[in-house]
């Protein structure tokens, strides 16, 4: 009992040495290493902030933000309120006087036709209307009704449906891209599909998907066996060969698909061979390139490795004595590989799918090089609508859209093979 | 069993030369032998996973060699197990029987019986990765034995376990082995394992059986130096052989003393040879030293205390790496360093041996 009263401690919280107590000084002491490893972190932290997380947050700002309406016409949104488009009848002279008064500050500042631009996506014609009236408007008399001086430069602005447009689209955010992205539109009179005509992007979501989901498969046809034989050759002839594997990383992209495009043309090499060998008659070429079949045949070829290289580690990974133990308890060969190797070849596979089909559902040169109509995907419509229509918005939902897909899709492979299952070596 | 067998890898190198063993049924046979002295290689031959470059394997008089290995109906137990890990315990145990399409109800019997027999009963839905070392070579041995092989092959099942655990598996593999009555060919490198559980041992070196007998004989009459020499501590001294007259001989050592030795194989005067002496069976105490005991003189070098035992290192005929082993009895002597000593030994247990 003598000694208790010595250290003092079998009570109280445990202290060190110095008389500190154990817990306050280990913290100290982990903080110190949390702060060295969060400082060789902080360079490529940094990088992604601002290099991905900031652009993928901007594009997703993007694809709902529409204040040019509301910013470039205060005064007539204002006006537009009270207005109602179910009356069928145009505005009155108020709201014409407000317009009057928005555009020739916005053609001061030049910004009407990039108003029109705007409007243009959701009603064709808005866009040449906003740039007539900015070269009129400078003339236009104060003391004359605008609304007569309106119609008289176009009979358009005494159209309900033009107003209807200003004035849907006035809030400072809107989900008319998202719409536009899914073949809808944002009308005056609510959400409506777009004409048969333009609906083009749920048609080309689920061609990325098929096709995508097409090459996965064709990459597991052609990759598992590869990987299995790789995996059970000799380290010197696997490297070998692994080295003829990894030869397509070692190539451009665009060498690798112009080749493709020698090879599968109509006049080209595989065409010239079908026909040689009789198989085709010379008037019957096959269609192998600029269509669905090109994309698909080139775009395997492209994603193969990946598809190769986590099913070669997890293989390495299973040990021969597996399948021996297999065939000496009475399984054939067969069976062998049904029951016990391929089971635990399916992380590599999971693996090796995840990867080749998202980098396919966000491919983009190649579908574009030899996609034709058939074969481009949704990629190739973003990249159109950033660099060369412009209408970023809609780009930006489409790619949102396509995030909001890799993500769902992702959460249900968890679901049903559960993402602990996929390993890469 | 075996029939003039010869295994090559890469047609230029004999693994196995010239094989010759047969096996009784219900025999515990051990192949023991250093590290690519060709035993697994025969174990792998033997289950159809190598094929036979030369010669016949039998099984019950039919030649085997063209019968792929899941027709041979050879239960194997793994160096690492090879427990499927993506099957529970029953569902690996159950494995053997579903290829073999056995019915559903028969099966699940089997499979306890199986499991009971290992004493694992409670495990049947647990994984294979959540048992211990021990219980999974008792699955792996189960699930070997599931489908009433007549044969077993083992292959160093024992090597992942630690020393208390292997001996008792040692006890529980001979005492299934035994109630079974099945035959079991085991691999090992570990010659205490060969010489508790088998029957008969075979020992391999350079693709070879060196000698194949009882664990008894194979210790107390090593037929050659190699033999001599992995089987348990050995004492060597090399000399060349006097005269040989019937069952003794004698030996003049390269130090210049002259010896009675036993002649094992050495056949001709003027032969070099390798003298053979077990540590237990010299003695310093000369009052245990039995009548017509061969002596010589000796010089303590360094005295090892192990507990049940006395470990001598002595200087003998110009060799320093001489060992005696002394029991612990109460008279024992303990011998110090520096101190001569006279050891001697009983002719026979002196063999004289190829060199």
């Amino acid at each position: 009992m003598s000694d208790q009263t010595d250290t003092g401690t079998d009570t109280g919280p445990v202290l060190t040495a110095d008389g500190r107590s154990l817990k306050q000084s280990l913290e100290r002491a982990l903080r110190r290493e949390k702060l060295r490893a969060l400082m060789l972190i902080a360079p490529l932290l940094i990088y992604v902030l601002v290099t991905f997380i900031a652009p993928i947050a901007d594009m997703l700002f993007r694809s709902v933000e529409n204040r040019i309406v509301s910013e470039t016409l205060p005064r007539t949104v204002i006006a537009l309120q009270d207005w109602d488009y179910e009356s069928g009848e145009m505005p009155g002279e108020p709201v014409f006087a407000a317009l009057a008064a928005d555009l020739r500050e916005a053609v001061k500042a030049k910004k009407h036709t990039r108003l029109g631009t705007r409007l243009n996506y959701e009603l064709t014609g808005m866009s040449s209307l906003f740039r007539q009236i900015g070269r009129k408007i400078k003339r236009m008399k104060d003391d004359k009704p605008f609304r007569e001086q309106f119609l008289k430069v176009n009979k358009k602005w005494g159209d309900p449906e033009v107003w209807g447009v200003i004035q849907t689209y006035s809030s400072p955010f809107t989900a008319g891209y998202f719409l536009n992205a899914v073949d809808l539109r944002l009308t005056p009179r609510g959400v409506e599909q777009r004409p048969e005509s333009e609906r083009v992007y749920i048609m080309l979501f689920k061609r990325t998907i098929l096709l995508s989901a097409l090459i996965t498969f064709m990459t597991f046809l052609l990759g598992y066996p590869i990987a299995y034989l790789l995996s059970n050759l000799k380290m010197k002839t696997a490297n070998m060969l692994m080295i003829l594997v990894l030869l397509p990383f070692w190539t451009s992209l665009l060498v690798r698909t112009s080749a493709w495009k020698v090879l599968l043309q109509q006049q080209g090499v595989v065409n010239d061979v079908l026909v040689w060998l009789g198989l085709i008659a010379d008037d019957h070429r096959l269609e192998l390139i600029n269509n669905a079949t090109g994309t698909v045949i080139a775009m395997t070829h492209i994603l193969l490795p990946f598809m190769i290289l986590p099913l070669y580690s997890v293989m390495k990974t299973i040990p021969p004595s597996y399948v021996r133990a297999a065939k000496s308890l009475g399984a054939t060969p067969f069976t062998a590989f049904r029951r016990v190797y391929f089971p635990q070849s399916i992380p590599g596979i999971g693996a090796g799918a995840i990867l080749v089909f998202i980098l396919a559902i966000g491919y983009y040169i190649t579908p574009a090089l030899v996609g034709g109509r058939s074969g481009t995907f949704i990629s190739n419509r973003i990249a159109y609508h950033i660099s060369v229509s412009l209408n970023w918005g809609l780009g930006a939902a489409l790619g949102a859209l396509l995030l909001v897909l890799v993500l769902a899709l992702y959460a249900l492979y968890d679901k049903i093979v559960g993402i602990d299952n996929v390993k890469l070596g | 069993m075996f029939d003039h067998v010869q295994k090559s890898y890469d047609g230029e190198v004999l693994v196995v030369k010239d094989l010759n063993l047969s096996i009784a049924r219900g025999e515990f046979l051990t192949m023991l032998g250093p590290s690519g002295s060709g035993k697994t290689t025969c174990l792998m031959m033997l289950a159809g996973f190598e094929t036979a470059t030369h010669g016949d394997i039998l099984l019950d008089g039919k030649p085997i060699n063209n019968i792929p290995p899941h027709k041979r109906g050879i239960g194997m137990v793994f160096q690492n197990y090879a427990l499927f890990p993506h099957m529970s315990v029953g569902e690996n145990l159950s494995f053997p029987l579903e290829v073999r399409n056995i019915g559903k109800s028969e099966r699940e019997e089997k499979v306890r019986r199986a499991l009971d027999m290992v004493q694992m009963g409670e495990f049947a839905n647990r994984r294979p990765a959540q048992l211990s070392g021990g219980q999974q070579q008792r699955i792996a041995l189960a699930r070997a034995l599931v489908f009433e092989p007549e044969l077993v092959l083992m292959d160093e099942p024992l090597g992942a376990l630690d020393k208390q655990l292997r001996e008792h598996m040692q006890f529980e593999i001979t005492r299934l082995a035994h109630d079974l009555g099945i035959t079991v060919v085991y691999v090992t490198h570990d010659q205490t394992e060969a010489l508790t559980m088998s029957d008969n041992v075979a020992v391999f070196e350079d693709g070879r059986i060196q000698q194949l007998d009882a664990p008894d004989k194979l210790y107390e009459e090593p037929m050659n130096s190699f033999v001599a020499q992995f089987i348990g501590e050995n004492n060597t001294l090399s000399g060349v052989v006097q005269q040989i007259s019937g069952d003794s001989c004698t030996v003049k050592l390269d130090s210049g003393e002259v010896i009675e030795a036993n002649p094992v194989n050495v056949s001709a005067p003027g032969e070099r040879t390798l003298v053979s002496i077990r540590p237990e069976r010299v003695e310093y105490n000369k009052a245990r030293l039995q009548e017509g005991a061969f002596t010589l003189r000796a010089e303590v070098l360094e005295f090892i205390y192990m507990g049940d035992v006395f470990r001598t290192r002595l200087r003998v005929a110009g060799r320093d790496d001489f060992i005696i082993k002394t029991r612990n009895a109460p008279d024992a002597e303990r011998l110090e360093p520096g101190q001569t000593i006279e050891i001697g030994w009983l002719p026979r247990d002196c063999r004289a041996l190829d060199a």
